[in-house]
């Protein structure tokens, strides 16, 4: 046994590596590769559940509270325990992992989408009534695209937290960077404990400006005139800045 | 129902309740664990968001908190402090976790509580004499009330659901039944441990939600959500 040279981090465990980075490159890219798959997945899954019970909830309103309080209850399970819920459905498998960040995804989305519909101002439904648009017309030509700066809100968030959250899945083995993190801990490797981390947080951040910039590609109206009238949009209403109060899913 | 008869059979037996690893000890670590920690996040995030809301500033610290704070996995930062010189003290990287995570919600609703205070109300109190405390304590707060029970109940159901994730990283609480299962390769186990942690979590909600209903002034019962 030979002493490691002194500039060994690997060998020194050190928290910050760079010789971590390039001896693991290809574990690392598989585990964000993962990690982006299972966060997109669930985050689509939760959207294709939550618009049609949106709108399903906006057109019978006997609806509405039943939608809102089970999609709350699945909210207040803890990760931990939705995901074992769901294992003798599942097994150990990816599906199970999407599956349960898309139920936690569906508070946030259905809530934001109807308070973005419910925003829409009623003369502008008049309005486009009074042209012509027929039920259908007005809810994709109208009422959707005015719910999207909240929807959008909603939808930030749900991916962030589900990015988040996504490490929890490495109880069952498919986790993301949450794998690293979970291997990290049991072999004390710091350094790989530390990027996996910072990867995620990263990851998050990456997420959330993307988003940003489908919300502003996709809401070229609200932009218009923002030069003109910088100081001219006043505060409140559904507008697309994040709810201040809402809290994202955690633990 | 072939999965379900095993998942039952464990919660009926005597033995899965009783002990160092039994269904009551780990309930009681769960609740120690949460409400010694909604303490703590309480008093250091209360004055803080009060203060702030009073003067008026600060509003950017608080939402940027909150944003920062649901970007950062539970997980990842407990499994980060036990790793730290700090693991080797039993449960306070679970605690330091637990702590930081239920600040930012606490903070972010007093502190908007607090200015959503109708500034009328508050330009009143100030020309009939009321000095900054009296105005914070007897105008400011219990009109904020609501607002800061909402940021109380949101920490505290999420000190469960975190708790819960303590046992990942060898913490006490009620997660560590679902650990053990999957350890033990038992799903029934494992199923019956997140049923206990899941109606558990409910509970904590609509305990919440009652006790809410219950120690809000009476003018602002409708307002909470």
């Amino acid at each position: 046994m030979t002493a490691p040279p002194p500039d060994d981090c690997l060998a020194h465990n050190d928290w910050i590596c760079g010789g971590y980075l390039t001896t693991r490159r290809q574990i690392l890219l598989d585990a964000v590769a993962q990690h982006i798959q299972l966060t997109v997945l669930s985050v689509a899954l939760g959207l294709a559940i939550a618009v049609p019970l949106a709108l399903l909830a906006r057109r019978w309103r006997w609806m509405l509270g039943p939608v809102l309080g089970i999609t709350t209850v699945i909210y207040t399970v803890p990760s931990l325990a939705m995901f074992s819920l769901l294992l003798p459905v599942y097994g150990l498998s990816a599906t199970l992992v999407v599956v349960g960040l898309a139920l936690y995804s569906l508070t946030l989305l259905v809530r934001n989408l109807l308070a973005g519909l419910d925003g829409v101002p009623a003369e502008t439904k008049e309005a486009a009534r009074g042209m012509g648009y027929g039920p259908m017309r007005q809810l994709l030509a109208v009422e959707l695209p005015l719910a999207l700066p909240a929807a959008m809100a909603g939808l930030r968030i749900a991916t962030v937290s589900a990015v988040a959250l996504t490490t929890v899945g490495a109880i069952v083995g498919y986790g993301g960077l949450g794998n690293l993190i979970y291997a990290g801990m049991n072999s004390f490797f710091k350094a790989q404990v530390l990027t996996a981390s910072v990867l995620c947080v990263l990851l998050a951040v990456v997420f959330d400006l993307l988003l940003l910039g489908v919300e502003r590609l996709l809401t070229p109206w609200r932009r218009a005139g923002r030069t003109a009238r910088p100081r001219a949009r006043k505060a409140g209403g559904a507008g697309g800045r994040r709810p201040l109060t809402a809290s994202g899913r955690r633990g | 129902m072939n999965t379900l008869s095993p998942v039952w059979s464990w919660l009926t037996t005597a033995a899965n309740w009783s002990g160092e690893n039994g269904v009551w000890h780990r309930l009681a670590q769960h609740l120690f664990l949460t409400f010694t920690c909604l303490a703590l996040s309480a008093l250091i995030a209360l004055p803080v968001a009060l203060t702030l809301g009073h003067l008026g500033r600060g509003g950017a610290l608080a939402v940027n908190l909150a944003n920062i704070g649901r970007a950062v996995p539970t997980f990842a930062v407990l499994v980060l402090l036990l790793l730290t010189p700090l693991g080797r003290h039993g449960q306070w990287p679970t605690v330091i976790a637990l702590v930081l995570f239920a600040i930012p919600p606490l903070l972010t609703n007093a502190y908007v509580g607090m200015r959503e205070v109708d500034q009328d109300v508050v330009r009143a109190a100030r020309g009939m004499g009321m000095t900054g405390t009296q105005l914070v304590w007897r105008v400011e707060v219990p009109l904020a009330f609501p607002l800061i029970l909402t940021g109380v109940r949101i920490a505290a159901v999420q000190l469960v659901a975190t708790a819960t994730l303590a046992a990942l990283v060898g913490g006490g609480g009620l997660g560590r039944i679902i650990t053990a299962g999957f350890h033990l390769a038992s799903t029934p186990q494992v199923v019956a441990g997140a049923v206990i942690v899941a109606v558990f979590a409910l509970l904590m909600e609509a305990a919440f939600e009652l006790g809410q209903r219950w120690c809000a002034p009476p003018w602002a019962r409708r307002r909470i959500r």
